[in-house]
């Protein structure tokens, strides 16, 4: 069977909010100017909203550029916060940092505490309300180019293939979405996104993007205990203090608390888990205060980008342009990415609008990162653009520096650090102690089989294995004999295992693709950068709710 | 030949409902809600038999409030002609939705009705014995084959210990177990023409039916948590404990 192929003027890969506000803004300018564009947008999850996960706290400042309206039109951003809180925490004590001392990237006045994958669901409302053509369900496979080498569109996935490669009965093939500009809003770690970049050389006189493992869950607590808008931020306990990471607990809406905590991916001993280390950060004092007598009702994992400024990529190639996380323009300081990406998709889309009523198609977005370095984004991520390097050694030493860099200098630096690929980072098993995790106790923390239960992630098991290995033999010869097969710790869903014969021997690595929350982290960490992380059939991996 | 699949807006199978805190009924805010599984089984039945031949028109009816439409436009996208939504913002009860697709029924005359067995929200299984009754036409529940010859359609039933096939006069009832067949995904282009067909809104009222509940939910709580599992010694200590503690034997 052939594919079919559609045409439109736009195609955006990734039902983010990058994605959703290019398709929006696309939708406004063109009725401003009583033009047609039209507007394709692809997602993998099953609907818009299932594959996002985030704290979150959003800072409105892009929504309201972008939908002014936004609280008359029901946008579910309803829970101001109300107190911000910043902890250094030790195994058994705490030491909040009084306000008058944070910077002003960790103070939350005029934010709301969101769920983002509900407030995507809204902003995947308003788009289809505009004209958008939206198609949850469909996960971009594969980039397409046009004879002068330019992008011309991508292909769904096919759906139906065997687990050896062959169509089962069920077999469809995807479709071929040509567009005179294609936008990849697929957020950090893009499968599509990566592929541009090595093929564009868009990280050509940049910094290598840098990553953290951000795992979540989701807790209905004692309404006695419920503290809607309050914002609580942790460093330190439990992880080293040479690694990056901090917590977050944040009051949502209904009794719901978002927990969470962000791992730098740049950790060099390959015996931490992430997964560990987040259930045993909810025993400390000031954590499990808020979560006994509750429930867990959600749980979820997702990569986030951390590089900043000095790490984002070239934004456009011939035929479009990355957007959001894809790129990564996250603000690691200020944990906040969302205003971010609406901004990236808004800036954009104007760039594809006016190219477009130029007549133009599959050239250079110019216009897209000349509008991004006169905006505030810019000038925001500019002042942020050294926490993650200072916070990548030493978090007391990180803290005093990006203390100074904020607190006296305002981000205005007169130096701008560097940083190394996560991968690189990990040392040898030998060189680490092993880390003993204390066993779930199936109250506050849990294991990762029962938490992947609560992603609601599924995928038809009669599929090639969406997590590829470029070498079979490195899971074992590399891995596993060298790095103590750090997959199996770094993994929050219980993809990989090694397994064994009955006699404890000939160890081999299982893959349990079905498990796997579309995080990407094993994309990321995995040492050789042998797991190659693609979409599978579309419609699959978690259904995130209230995330 | 027509054929009318009736089609249920449930929440998405793969997502984890838990009750609410005050025990009134189950969390569905937020929630993914998707077609039926069974209900989906039934629109693929009837998307076969077009296919085969042998029949002309498939008309898929959902009930319910207004967002019923998303899984009327999905029964379209697999291959349904047009679709009937019943809105009403009133709980729907299956006596209720029995007897609005009978008054469908006398609208539409299909010469088969396919329902899914159950849904697997209130796993009632009732509906298609209800609308049976009430038509007064032969039904052929939980079908694990369906084959129509001449006047007549032989639905092979799924039972304990083992398969009935029984022969049905049209019109007829078919209710569809789970392995009558595997629905298509669809596709893209399916999904944009879905936008273009015909969906009609009616209302209880306006078919003259009366959907109050009839019955009242008193209390929704969750399944007993599993005690954790122990290892034990011998096979004295099993016995003495299956005898002492567990007292099954």
């Amino acid at each position: 069977m052939t594919r079919e192929a559609m045409e439109f003027d736009v195609v955006i890969v990734g039902g983010g909010p990058a994605g959703l506000s290019a398709a929006i803004r696309l939708k406004q300018i063109a009725s401003e100017a009583e033009r047609d564009i039209s507007v394709c947008l692809i997602e993998k999850g099953s609907e818009i909203g299932a594959h996002i996960i985030s704290g979150a706290v959003m800072d409105p400042r892009a929504l309201t550029e972008l939908l002014p309206s936004w609280k008359e039109d029901g946008a579910p951003l309803k829970i101001p916060v109300t107190e911000d809180r910043f902890l250094f925490l030790s195994e058994k004590g705490s030491f909040r940092v009084p306000n008058f001392l944070l910077p002003p990237v960790f103070q939350n006045h005029g934010n709301y505490v969101v769920s983002l994958s509900n407030v995507c669901r809204w902003l995947g409302q308003q788009a289809e309300a505009l004209g958008v053509e939206v198609y949850a369900g469909f996960a971009g496979q594969e980039v397409l180019y046009d004879e002068n080498g330019a992008v011309k569109g991508v292909a769904t996935s096919d759906m139906g293939v065997g687990k050896d490669g062959k169509p089962t009965e069920a077999y469809q093939p995807g479709v071929e979405l040509l567009a005179k500009y294609t936008l990849f809003a697929e957020g950090c770690r893009g499968h599509l996104g990566r592929q541009l970049e090595t093929r564009f050389k868009l990280h050509d006189g940049t910094e290598p993007q840098v990553y953290g493992i951000g795992i979540k869950e989701l807790w209905e607590i004692a309404p006695e205990k419920h503290r809607p808008g309050l914002v609580m931020h942790t460093a330190g306990w439990p992880l080293p203090s040479d690694t990056y990471g901090g917590s977050f607990l944040y009051h949502f809406e209904n009794n719901l608390v978002a927990i969470g905590l962000v791992v730098g991916l740049g950790y060099s001993n390959p015996y931490l888990s992430p997964f560990e280390e987040f259930q045993r950060y909810k025993k400390h004092p000031e954590i499990r205060q808020f979560l006994e007598g509750g429930r867990r009702v959600g749980y979820g994992a997702r990569a986030i980008t951390a590089g900043g400024l000095q790490a984002l990529p070239k934004l456009v190639f011939p035929g479009g342009g990355l957007v959001g996380d894809d790129a990564g323009f996250l603000n690691a300081a200020r944990i906040k990415g969302s205003h971010a990406a609406i901004k990236s998709g808004m800036l954009a889309a104007e760039a594809v609008a006016q190219a477009l009523a130029q007549g133009r198609r599959r050239d250079q977005l110019e216009a897209y990162p000349k509008g991004f370095q006169t905006s505030w984004l810019r000038e925001e991520l500019y002042r942020a653009r050294n926490f993650k390097p200072w916070m990548s050694g030493n978090l007391w030493f990180g803290s005093f520096m990006f203390g100074i860099d904020q607190m006296l200098l305002r981000g205005k630096a007169p130096w701008t650090l560097h940083l190394k690929p996560d991968h690189t980072k990990l040392k040898k098993a030998s060189e680490c102690e092993p880390i003993s995790y204390p066993k779930p106790d199936g109250v506050l923390t849990f294991d990762r089989l029962s938490s992947v239960f609560l992603s609601n992630t599924n995928h038809e098991e009669n599929q090639p294995s969406h997590l590829t290995l470029k070498d079979p033999t490195v899971p074992i010869r590399v891995n596993l004999d060298l790095y103590a097969a750090p997959e199996t710790r770094y993994c929050p869903a219980a993809v990989y295992e090694i397994v064994r014969d009955a006699a404890g021997k000939n160890p081999r690595l299982q893959i349990n693709a079905q498990n796997c929350v579309h995080c990407k982290t094993c994309d990321i960490k995995d040492p050789t950068q042998n797991i190659v992380w693609v979409a599978p059939q579309g419609g699959e991996g978690p259904v995130y709710v209230n995330m | 030949m027509k054929i009318l699949v009736a089609v249920k807006r449930v929440v998405d199978f793969n997502v984890k409902v838990r009750v609410k805190s005050d025990n009134s009924g189950v969390e569905t805010a937020n929630l993914k809600m998707s077609m039926n599984p069974f209900d989906e089984i039934a629109v693929e039945e009837a998307i076969k038999l077009k296919e085969a031949g042998s029949a002309t028109e498939i008309v898929a009816v959902s009930m319910g409030p207004a967002v019923c439409q998303e899984t009327l436009r999905s029964a379209m996208a697999m291959g349904a002609d047009r679709a009937i939504l019943v809105q009403t913002e009133v709980e729907l009860q299956p006596l209720a939705v029995a007897k609005l697709l009978h008054a469908i029924l006398k609208k539409e005359n299909p010469q088969l009705v396919i329902l899914g067995k159950q849904a697997i929200d209130d796993d009632s299984n009732q509906t298609g014995q209800m609308l049976a009754a009430l038509a007064n036409l032969p039904q052929g529940t939980f079908a694990s084959k369906v084959k129509l010859s001449g006047d007549g359609v032989e639905v092979t039933r799924e039972i304990d210990g083992g398969l009935e096939t029984v022969a049905l006069k049209l019109p007829a009832i078919i209710t569809t177990d789970l392995r009558l067949n595997t629905p298509r995904y669809v596709t893209l282009p399916n999904i944009m023409k879905a936008k273009k067909k015909p969906l009609e809104t009616m209302t209880p009222e306006s078919l003259g039916v009366d959907v109050k509940p009839r019955l009242k939910t008193l209390k929704v709580q969750e399944p007993p948590k599993r005690k954790p599992g122990a290892k034990v010694a011998d096979v004295k200590e099993l016995v003495a404990k299956l005898r002492s503690e567990a007292k099954v034997i």
